[in-house]
This record gives C-alpha cells, sequence and structure tokens, in this order.
C-alpha cells in the first residue's frame, strides 16, 4: 500500500491486480531506520507516562543506571558488569517497547506522507451565485461553495457533482489507476479532494471543511496521530496497570521479608526482578497491535474512522449483505432453454440467440454465448435481418428477417399479449414452467417465432439465473461457525430471494427491501442486543449505515453515505465486510494471546530469580533453581534479556497479527490457551536457559 | 492414612453430595423475590419477616439501586460495629457476666468488633476469659448470624445484577439479610444447636465450675451457652469459638461424630450457593461449573494437608520416633493435635476452615509440617473462594470468573462478556480493584510488621517458620477468615489494630466493587447467544477460571511463601 499510494508512483498496481496489493515488507529498511530513531525519542518520560508499564521500566531503568554508577568505584569488577548490563538490557526493553509502537506507526506515516503530497494547495475556482468565477486557495474554501473543475485539474475539495459528468482519477487515494465515472445525481456523485479530473467539466459542491476532509481524516489515520484507545484497549490497560501494582507489591514487600531472613536485597536485584513480573510484553507491544490493526485495514483499502469501529467489527453478530454484487454477479445470464412440448432445445436456441443479437445488456449477451456454446448455434447468415431492439413499450427484442420470419424474445407478460395479438395461443405448459422458474429464483424470458403465413408459436423459455459468486457459500459457513449470522438484503420478490439465499448458503433474507426495511431490520436486530454491520453507497442507505454498528460505505457511493457509515471501502467492494470482521477478531486475538503469554512467563522468571536472590542466604532455596542456571548473577540477567528480546522476537506477531481460523469461540480459545497459555509456561524456561548457557559462555559470572 | 480416615472422608462427602444439590434448590427460591413467588416454608417465615418488617419500617416491595444497597449495608455494618465495640467496653456494668470479667482495651475492642462485623471472627484473645456470656451472646454470636446474611445478601444482589437485564435495582438489602437469617441461618442453627447438643456440646449459663482432679489440684471448668454460638460458628463460615482452643476444645467438638457434622456444616451452605447460582441465572450448568472449580481447588488443598499431616514429619523419623498408623497411636505428624482427631480429620477440617474463610481449627497449625502450613496459609490467599465464606466466597470466584472471561474474550476475538453481559472497562475496573485489595491489606501489614522491632516481638518462632506467622495472621484477617496459626502474640496494639484494617479492608474493598460490578451490570441488556460467544459452562472455562485464580494469587505471594513455608520445607 506504501508504495502504491505514491500519487507520482507511476507503478501502480494493474486493475487487475487490484485487491492484491503488495504491503511494505514488515521489516522495511527505511521504516526500520526511522523507528529506531523514534524509539529514541519516545523515551521522553512525557511520552512514556501514556503508558505504565513501560514507564515503570523507563523509571527502573534510571535507577538501575544511577545504582551502577553510583558503586562502580565500591563494588568488584564482576557486579559492575552485573549492574551495569542489567542496567542496559533495561533500557533495551524500554527501547524495544518503544520501536515496536514506532515500527506501526513509521508504517502509517510512510503512508500520510504520501497523502500529504496530495494535499497540496490548489487555487478553486468558484462560481458565485450571480454566475462569476472568482479563484479562491483550496484552504479557504467553506462548505456549499460551487467549484468548477475541467480536465487536468485537481477537485479542490470534497464534495458532490452538481452539475456535468467527467472521468477522475482517484489513484491518490484508492491505489486504483483506472479512471472512474462521476456524475451529478445519483449515488456516483461523490467526488473526494486531491483526485483529478481526466475528462471534461464539473461543478462540485464542496461538502467538507478544508482540514476536515477525507484525505486529512485519512491522512491523520495512518499516522496514528488521531489514535485514541479503543474500549477493550482500555480495559485491558487497566488490568495491566492493576497487574503492575500488584507485582509492585510484591517486589516492594519483599524487601522486609527478605531482610526479616537475613537476605537484604540490592535494589538493583529487586528492580530486575520488578521489570521481569510485570506484564512488558503486552504492555510494550499494545499500542503497536492497535496501530497495526488499522494498519491492516488500510492494507485492504478499508479506512476506518475510528478504531471503535474496527474493534465493533470483531464483535458484529448480524452481517447485512447487498445480493447484487456481493452474494451474487448481479447480472443474469442464461442457465438453461425450457421448450414446450414440441419444440427441440436446439430450435428454441436459435430462436433465442436470434432474437438477444439486438439485445446488448449483459443478460442478452449471455443468452447468445450460452446458445452458440452449449448447442453450437451460429448466428444468422442472413445479411438483410433487421433488428429489433428492446422497448419500453414492447418490452421484447428480437429480429425481423429478410424472409419475414419474426423471432422475439422478452418477458412473459409482454410475449404473451404479442401473441395474443397475432391471434396466436399460448400453450398450456408454459405457464407452469415460468412459474417454476420463477420458483428457482430465476427470470424467465419467452421466446415467440412467427414464419409469414403461420400462427405465431411460443418456442418456449429461456431460464436466466443471477449467479452466486464462487466460494460464498465456504465463506458463509464460516461467519456461522463464528458465531455471526448473514441477512442478504435484496429487491427481488420473496421467491427468488429465498431460491437464492438458499442458493448461497445465507443464513436469512429481506426481499423488496426499501431503505426503511433495512433500517428496521437493523433497529430489530439491535434491540435484542446484537452487533450489525452493512455496507452501502446510496444517500438512502446513509441512515442505515449511520444506524448500524459498523457501516462500511463505498467509495463509489455519495457523499452521505461516506458520512454516515464509520469505514469507507475504498474498493468498492462489498465483500470486505467480511474480511474487516476478521480483522476486527484477529486485533482483539492478538492483544488477548500477549497477555495470556505475558503472565504466563512470569512462571519461569519466578523459578530464576527467586532461588539467584535467596540462595546465597538461604542455600535450600537453590532447590527451586530447576533449570540449573549457572549462577544468582546470571539467572538474574537471563531472565532480564528474555524479557527484553521476547518483546522485539514477538513485534512480527504483534504488526501481522494473531492467525485468525474462523472457528467457534472454543475452538479457537482451546488452541490459543495451548499456544500462548502453556506455550507461555514453557518458552521461558527454555529460552531463559538458553540465554544463560550463552552469556556464561561470554564471560558472566 | 488408616481406614476410619479414609471412610471419615469419603462419608463427609457423600454427606455434601447428597445434601448440597437440594439445599441449592431451597437458597435459590429463598432469594427470588419476583412477584408471587413462593419458597418453602413461607407459611412459617412470611408472617415473622412480615413483622420484622413492620418493626424496622422495611418497605420490602421497595427495591435499591447499587449505591443505596451498599449504603445500608455500611451503615449496618456501622451500627454493628460500635454495639459490639461497646459491649466490650461496658461489660463489667452489664448483666450476665459470671466470670466478672473486665473491660476489653480499646484496640482490642475494635478489633474484635471488626472482627465479628467483618464475619471475620478472629480473636486475638481467649474468649471464655475475656468476654462476659451477655457480650458473647448478644454481641458476638448475634454478629455471627447477621454478618454472614450481609454477606449472602451481597451476593444475592451480585447475581441479579448479572441475571437481569436493563434494570436499576438489585434489590432490597434488609429484605435479603432478613431472608437469609430467618430462612437459612436461624433453622439451620436451631437444628444443629440440638444435634450438637445430643453429641455433648455444653449449653449452660454458668460461669466456672471448680472441678478437684484426682491429683488433687483444681481446675476450673468455663460453662456457657457454648452449643448455640457453636452452631452458628460453623453454619455461619465466622468460626470465631466460644473457647480459646476453638473446637479443638472438647466442649465445642466432642467426637468424631461432632467432628463430622460441623464439618458438615461449614461445607455444605458455601458449596451450596454455587448450584443456587446456577438456577437463579436460569442456567444450571453455570452453577455447575463453578462448584466443579470449588471442589477441585478445596480437593487439592485439603489434600494435601491431609497427606502432608499423614506423612509426619522426616526429622522426627530420622530420630527414631514412631509416625506409622497403628492401633494405639493415629500416626502421622500428630504435634498440635488432639488424640480424638487425627492427621487426616485435621488436614480435612484445615481444608475447610481455610477455603470457606471459616477460621474455626480442630488443631493448631501452627503446629503441621510446613507443607501442611502451606497448603492452609496459601488456601487462604486464593481469596477465599474454595468454597469461600457464605456468600462472599461465591462473590470471589465470580470476580474471578469475570477475568477468566475477560482474557478468554479477548482470546477469541469478541468482546468479552459473562452471560451475555459485556465485560468493559468500568467492569474491568472494579475487577482489578477488587483483586488487588487483598494483596494490599495482607502483604503491606505482614511486611511492616517484620520491619517493625515492636511487631516482631510477638513472633514466637524466629526464621522461616516466623515470617509464616505473621504471612497467616495478616492473610486470615484480610480474608476475613479468622483463623490463627497460633504462636504469633496478636493481642498488642499493632496487631488488634492493622489487623482491624485488614479486615475491614478485605470485607469492604471486595464488597463494594463486587456490588458495584452489579450494579454496572444489572443495566446492561443481555448480548444474544451464538457460536461466536465463548460459553461458560464448559470444562476448557472451568479451568481458565481455575488457572486465574491460582496464577493470580501465586504470582502476588510466591516471593514471600518462598521465604516462608517454602524455606522451611525445603529444609526439612
Amino acid at each position: 500500500m506504501t508504495a502504491t499510494l505514491t500519487p507520482e508512483s507511476e507503478e501502480h498496481s494493474s486493475a487487475a491486480g487490484k485487491n492484491t496489493k503488495k504491503s511494505a515488507s514488515l521489516f522495511d529498511p527505511s521504516i526500520v531506520k526511522g523507528a529506531t530513531w523514534d524509539a529514541l525519542k519516545k523515551l521522553d518520560p512525557r511520552t512514556m507516562v501514556r503508558n505504565p508499564v513501560m514507564f515503570v521500566v523507563e523509571i527502573g531503568s534510571v535507577l538501575t543506571t544511577v545504582l551502577f554508577f553510583q558503586h562502580l568505584h565500591d563494588s568488584s569488577g564482576d557486579v559492575n558488569k552485573f549492574s551495569g548490563l542489567v542496567a542496559a538490557w533495561l533500557w533495551f526493553t524500554v527501547l524495544f517497547a518503544n520501536f515496536a509502537e514506532a515500527m506501526a506507526e513509521g508504517r502509517g506515516k510512510a503512508q500520510a506522507a504520501a497523502l500529504r503530497k496530495t494535499r497540496a494547495d490548489t487555487t478553486a475556482r468558484v462560481r458565485q451565485p450571480d454566475g462569476t468565477i472568482i479563484e479562491k486557495s483550496s484552504a479557504l474554501l467553506a462548505v456549499g461553495d460551487l467549484c468548477v473543475v475541467t480536465a487536468g485539474e485537481v477537485i479542490p475539495g470534497d464534495g458532490d457533482i452538481v452539475e456535468g459528468i467527467a472521468t477522475v482519477d482517484e489513484s491518490a487515494i484508492t491505489g486504483e489507476s483506472a479512471p472512474v465515472i462521476r456524475e451529478s445525481g445519483g449515488d456516483r456523485s461523490a467526488v473526494t479532494g486531491g483526485t483529478r479530473v481526466l475528462s471534461d467539466e464539473v461543478v462540485v459542491s464542496i461538502s467538507a471543511k478544508p482540514g476536515e476532509s477525507f484525505l486529512d481524516r485519512m491522512i491523520a489515520l495512518v499516522e496514528g496521530s488521531s489514535r485514541q484507545k479503543t474500549p477493550n484497549e482500555i480495559a485491558l490497560s487497566i488490568l495491566l496497570a492493576g497487574l503492575t501494582i500488584i507485582f509492585l507489591l510484591a517486589v516492594v514487600t519483599l524487601q522486609p521479608f527478605a531482610a526479616y531472613s537475613s537476605a537484604h536485597q540490592p535494589i538493583i536485584v529487586l528492580v530486575a526482578l520488578l521489570v521481569c513480573l510485570i506484564p512488558t510484553t503486552i504492555g510494550g507491544l499494545l499500542s503497536a497491535i492497535g496501530i497495526a490493526g488499522m494498519d491492516r485495514l488500510v492494507q485492504r483499502n478499508v479506512l476506518a474512522m475510528s478504531g471503535r469501529a474496527v474493534e465493533a467489527a470483531g464483535d458484529v453478530s448480524t452481517l447485512l449483505l447487498d445480493k447484487t454484487g456481493t452474494i451474487t454477479y448481479g447480472s443474469r445470464q442464461a442457465a438453461e432453454f425450457l421448450p414446450v412440448h414440441g419444440v427441440t432445445e436446439a430450435e428454441l436456441a436459435e430462436a433465442a440467440l436470434a432474437s438477444s443479437l439486438a439485445d446488448e445488456t449483459p443478460e442478452g449477451r449471455s443468452i447468445v454465448v450460452f446458445a452458440m456454446d452449449r448447442y453450437g448455434v451460429a448466428k444468422t447468415t442472413d445479411r438483410d435481418a433487421v433488428m429489433v431492439p428492446f422497448t419500453a413499450q414492447t418490452r421484447m427484442s428480437g429480429m425481423d428477417f429478410s424472409n419475414g420470419r419474426q423471432v422475439r424474445k422478452g418477458a412473459t407478460d409482454s410475449v404473451k399479449r404479442y401473441c395474443a395479438e397475432l391471434g396466436g395461443e399460448v400453450p398450456l405448459e408454459l405457464t407452469p414452467i415460468t412459474d417454476s422458474v420463477s420458483r428457482d429464483g430465476a427470470t424467465p424470458l419467452v421466446v415467440i417465432d412467427q414464419t409469414p403465413g403461420n400462427k405465431p408459436r411460443i418456442l418456449g423459455v429461456i431460464r436466466l439465473k443471477d449467479t452466486v459468486k464462487p466460494g460464498m457459500t465456504e465463506r458463509f459457513d464460516q461467519l456461522r461457525a463464528m458465531g455471526i449470522r448473514t441477512i442478504m438484503i435484496t429487491g427481488d420478490n420473496p421467491l427468488t430471494a429465498a431460491a437464492i439465499a438458499k442458493e448461497a448458503g445465507v443464513d436469512d433474507f429481506l426481499a423488496e427491501a426499501t431503505p426503511e426495511d433495512k433500517m428496521a431490520l437493523i433497529k430489530r436486530e439491535q434491540e435484542g442486543g446484537k452487533l450489525v454491520a452493512m455496507t452501502g453507497d446510496g444517500t438512502n442507505d446513509a441512515p442505515a449505515l449511520a444506524q448500524a454498528d459498523v457501516g462500511v460505505a463505498m467509495n463509489t457511493g455519495t457523499q452521505a453515505a461516506k458520512e454516515a457509515g464509520n469505514m469507507v471501502d475504498l474498493d468498492s467492494n462489498p465483500t470486505k465486510l467480511i474480511e474487516i470482521v476478521e480483522i476486527g477478531k484477529q486485533l482483539l486475538i492478538t492483544r488477548g494471546a500477549l497477555t495470556t503469554f505475558s503472565i504466563a512467563n512470569d512462571v519461569a522468571k519466578y523459578f530464576a530469580i527467586i532461588p539467584a536472590m535467596f540462595s546465597g542466604v538461604i542455600p535450600v532455596l537453590n532447590d527451586l533453581n530447576i533449570m540449573h542456571l549457572h549462577s544468582p548473577r546470571s539467572a538474574i540477567l537471563a531472565a532480564v534479556i528474555f524479557n527484553a528480546l521476547i518483546i522485539i522476537a514477538l513485534v512480527p506477531l504483534a504488526l501481522r497479527g494473531v492467525k485468525f481460523v474462523a472457528e467457534a469461540a472454543g475452538a479457537v480459545l482451546r488452541r490459543n490457551l495451548l499456544i500462548y497459555g502453556l506455550g507461555g509456561i514453557i518458552a521461558p524456561f527454555i529460552g531463559i536457559k538458553v540465554i544463560d548457557l550463552i552469556i556464561v559462555a561470554l564471560g558472566v559470572k | 492414612m488408616s481406614g476410619s480416615s479414609l471412610f471419615f472422608i469419603l462419608a463427609l462427602c457423600a454427606a455434601l453430595a447428597i445434601t448440597v444439590p437440594p439445599l441449592g434448590a431451597y437458597l435459590a427460591q429463598v432469594y427470588d423475590t419476583t412477584e408471587g413467588a413462593k419458597a418453602p416454608g413461607d407459611r412459617v417465615f412470611r408472617p415473622i419477616e412480615r413483622l420484622i418488617y413492620r418493626l424496622t419500617r422495611v418497605d420490602e416491595k421497595r427495591e435499591q439501586r447499587w449505591s443505596t444497597y451498599t449504603i445500608s449495608l455500611l451503615a449496618f455494618s456501622l451500627m454493628s460495629l460500635l454495639a459490639v465495640y461497646l459491649f466490650q467496653r461496658f461489660q463489667t456494668h452489664l448483666p450476665f457476666n459470671p466470670t466478672s470479667a473486665t473491660a476489653v482495651n480499646p484496640a482490642g475492642a475494635f478489633n474484635v468488633a471488626v472482627s465479628f462485623m467483618t464475619n471475620t471472627n478472629w480473636q486475638w484473645y481467649s474468649g471464655e476469659v475475656a468476654m462476659s456470656h451477655l457480650t458473647q451472646m448478644v454481641g458476638l454470636t448475634v454478629q455471627n448470624f447477621v454478618s454472614a446474611g450481609a454477606g449472602m445478601a451481597v451476593l444475592v444482589a451480585l447475581i441479579r445484577g448479572i441475571s437481569r437485564r436493563g434494570q436499576r435495582t438489585l434489590g432490597n438489602f434488609w429484605v435479603d439479610m432478613t431472608r437469609s437469617i430467618v430462612r437459612v441461618l436461624i433453622p439451620l442453627s436451631l437444628i444443629f444447636a440440638v444435634v450438637l447438643i445430643s453429641r455433648g456440646v455444653i449449653q449452660n449459663f454458668h460461669g466456672a465450675t471448680t472441678a478437684h482432679t484426682i491429683e488433687g489440684a483444681t481446675q476450673s471448668i468455663p460453662g456457657g451457652p457454648v452449643a448455640s454460638q457453636e452452631a452458628i460458628k460453623q453454619i455461619g463460615s465466622n468460626g470465631g469459638g466460644f473457647f480459646n482452643a476453638n473446637s479443638a476444645h472438647p466442649f465445642e467438638n466432642p467426637d468424631g461424630w461432632s467432628n463430622f457434622i460441623e464439618l458438615w456444616a461449614i461445607l455444605a451452605i458455601p458449596f451450596g450457593f454455587a448450584l443456587a447460582y446456577g438456577r437463579m441465572v436460569g442456567d444450571r450448568r453455570q452453577g455447575k461449573l463453578l462448584i466443579t472449580v470449588m471442589i477441585v481447588m478445596w480437593a487439592a488443598f485439603s489434600g494435601v494437608a491431609v497427606l502432608a499431616e499423614g506423612n509426619g514429619n522426616p526429622r522426627l523419623a530420622t530420630v527414631g520416633v514412631d509416625q506409622s498408623i497403628s492401633t494405639t497411636q493415629a500416626g502421622g505428624n500428630m504435634e498440635g493435635k488432639d488424640v480424638r482427631f487425627g492427621p487426616a480429620e485435621c488436614g480435612t477440617w484445615a481444608g475447610a476452615t481455610t477455603g470457606t474463610s471459616n477460621g474455626s481449627v480442630n488443631c493448631m497449625h501452627d503446629s503441621f509440617t510446613p507443607l501442611g502450613g502451606l497448603s492452609t496459609l496459601s488456601h487462604m490467599m486464593l481469596g477465599e473462594v474454595s468454597p469461600g465464606g457464605l456468600g462472599v466466597g461465591l462473590m470471589g470466584l465470580l470476580i474471578h470468573a469475570l477475568l477468566a472471561v475477560f482474557i478468554a474474550g479477548l482470546m477469541v476475538g469478541r468482546t468479552p462478556e459473562y452471560l451475555g453481559k459485556k465485560v468493559q472497562a468500568a467492569e474491568m475496573k472494579l475487577v482489578t480493584i477488587y483483586i488487588l485489595m487483598m494483596p494490599i491489606a495482607l502483604l503491606v501489614f505482614a511486611a511492616a510488621s517484620v520491619m517493625l522491632k515492636s511487631a516482631q516481638a510477638s513472633i514466637l518462632n524466629p526464621g522461616a517458620h516466623g515470617l509464616s506467622e505473621v504471612l497467616y495472621a495478616y492473610a486470615s484477617a484480610a480474608n476475613n477468615n479468622g483463623s490463627a496459626f497460633a504462636g504469633l502474640n496478636a493481642g498488642t496494639q499493632w496487631y488488634t489494630i492493622t489487623q482491624g484494617i485488614a479486615m475491614l479492608i478485605g470485607r469492604f474493598g471486595l464488597i463494594i466493587p463486587a456490588l458495584a460490578i452489579g450494579g454496572s451490570f444489572v443495566r446492561k441488556q443481555r448480548v444474544p447467544e451464538t457460536s461466536g460467544t465463548f460459553p461458560t459452562h464448559t470444562a476448557l472455562y472451568g479451568v481458565l477460571v481455575l488457572g486465574v485464580v491460582v496464577i493470580v494469587a501465586g504470582l502476588t505471594f510466591f516471593p514471600a511463601l518462598a521465604l516462608g513455608p517454602i524455606v522451611e520445607h525445603l529444609s526439612l
């Protein structure tokens, strides 16, 4: 995404590779460099204090450093080496956590920098009420200003086209190089500031104040500057702060107990113990996880207006999906020819093809293709044949051959009427056939053939079927496993809707849906405590988008829809909703997994540090040294180093997110508990032992 | 373990298995205050309750929000505190003082008042010497009832918060407490007292009887209304004995049978509440899961105590002491144990009394083997949830369950919810406060005690065992358990006052956040259950709850325990 967002970049991903945008590799050298510097800058206590866990570590680092220098002259070389190393590794712990956050932010910053270039001030030509045009800096535009934009110019601000039609290059924000058409009226009127008009001239009514435009929000978002903690993140932060207090308490009170046991401890050791116990792993990675989660959405070309919405996506229990374009391709395709008694399929196919040559709609073309592919029917060689295009009056298309033969195809009612007008008879079995086709959710088209001198003959029915996109059934199965109900929204009649719903495997459907119906459905679901997600693009979707807990507006949609939703999909791909849900869940799972891992780690750290602290005075406590660590100093140091390195080791996981598998909650928990709970208990035993062996080899005594 | 001991333990488990389910069902009915709900015994209890409500001017139909509920509880507790304090201070001027007990010193009286008001029943004094019969009956025994009743009421309020949706009120504190006392505590205590008397527990108003022993010495044998206090002492998870020796005294616990039924009385209602909970939230599986978690912890910690005591002391074995089981001796570590009860009976009791915040003892925990002592000490440090005190035990487990659900919720990728109620920042704040309070009270005062020369002087045994004694004293106070490790002279000003404060923190520092959680939950709507909802009745969740309880306590107390009982054990 980073690369594709650069407006000057000529290497936009092609239209074909639209959804497979390359994301910057996890450790892009330029980002790493920037992040390293930022990690140092973040040591500023005013910044650190926002993360209580890491702030405690920073205080500990300062304290150990001061003590190290204080006792530099009155301690032995080994003690100095130990104190110095502990202090250094505590600093590393803080820096690693800062680095993780800076890495996550760095990826966003690169995107923001690219976006900012697009936002450069432009001169807008504002049409006054009297028709005169004055020039104004785009930064001074007011809501409601009418700007005239001609080919080659950059649209000065967000708004709706009120006059004209134009092709617009939106690659600056969507990364999509193919130009799109934007026109006044209808659902494709929204334009975004910073995009370029390629042809024609349009008048845009400005709908966003400068500084609050879509691009501004997008920049703020990817930069993380406007990032607010999400509700679950706040709850988790509270728990982490609580755990920090508990461990502070355990360590602070340990000194009196130790003193009572004649085993008074150096402050450095107590600080080391404290830092090892408090949940630094999750504390250090928490904000990186949040930023990376937003980043993953941006990589999929979805802009979430708040982190809250992303989190809500993980909680969604009902998905409202529009049938057309989301579940089905939206264009009906010929699927079968159903001849009446006494007509062969080939005969019907030939007439169907002939009658459809004039039909330039996708349906018409699909009939031609189907007839040629399936029945080997060739197009007519009659050069004088006249094509009869579809009109609103006849509601039929067809062909008049030079020999006077006329074929027509059209909606059942129209053809029946046509047949009656010509004095023909409607075969008895026609109605059962058309009814059964309708019942299956398909659309029947009737074909009629009249040769001169004969009565018109109804040949049969073309079954037009709306095709369900491949893979949808599996997606819905996965969603069901995750406990999410999908409801298909369609304008079709209930019969058709039911058939498609069954084929696609959705749980429920809303047929003949009006915007009011949609709104009522959302409210009904919400009353039962469910969280609802939906996509929409039209202005009349806006109220429902606003009402839904997660409303994803299509970028092609109207400004009103984009304002109402809490996410915008730049690819305008309604199927994206499913991915958004998964990202929302993945975000929470990553936090939960690392929290569990962090706490589980403490068990091993106790077994490393407690015997190390006391076995000098109370030799029996060395029985707890089950890892057989070399010496008290090497044991404590190994625990501290492990504690620091694990943060760095988990940065990729934090940025990428824990692998998400669509399963029932119980199964997900079992797996994650095994990996991060049990794994979290075992991993540090191995890690600390290995580090102990290494540092002993390196000369720590 | 001897055959009879094994039989004793199995019989106890069987008795509990038979009686706890109906008890749970009964408890659920007792607290069903919905319009027109019927509970067994209404014909007897309703008139009594109506009379109480009329006399105290309580409108039983009027429900309270969590804040009012809490204020009612606090006001009631404050009045109780004052009453018990004044009884002790002025007992010389009041009737029923056959032993001419003198006024208790202010710090000591404060400690006792707090102790009985908070259902801790820690006793730094010898009951038979320091307290008049009036103080024992009207002060302490009354508190045995009402402090238990208050704890039960709090749990019921929390459960209503979980089960109700979109409401504001949690019930009426006065009604819940009255029903607890009238329908549960008094009837059970009445029956139980009679049974105890039949086993030889005394019930009279005598002062000391002077007896002449065969050896010619004179002996002063104290009398008093013991059975009545003993009954509620066990039923109400109080544990404060009439005598200093508590249930090791033959007048409180004369034989194996009384030992058996008293153990039953300690455990039955706390376990019963878990099953009642399942019924009250309309999903019995929830109750079954929580009782299973309770049983696993209780069995594990009791088991360690039973085995550790049964195995005896290896140091004694090396000097040739016979610790084996034979017809003449119970075997194992018999130091500090009465020959009426062997190590198994004492270990079982120790597990029951430390797991329920009861705190009565039938042997001296100070004399336990290090491992046995560790099991009782750490059992309390779990936060008294296995099964915990009356009401407050399940309350504690529910709070841990919320923490478990929070972690589980994150790990399945959904805002955590418990029984359809979302667990959000507000609840996590309260859960965190709840979890913090007990360790603060325990560790801060224990650490201060070993730092202060004057406080150190109270420690009987030097070294690691002394640390265990101090830790035990504050674990007992901060968890409102009340059992004593003995060995520590807790009658000094420092200990009476700081333990009093620890008991207050351990009671109200936990109850107030729990009620606030109830208040926060009760307003919430229920999120419908889907397969994306993490089920809270599965074994997996049980393991998680268990893990949360054990790991939170373990991480908090491991360093301190390492220097106390763990060092002792490793030194054996």
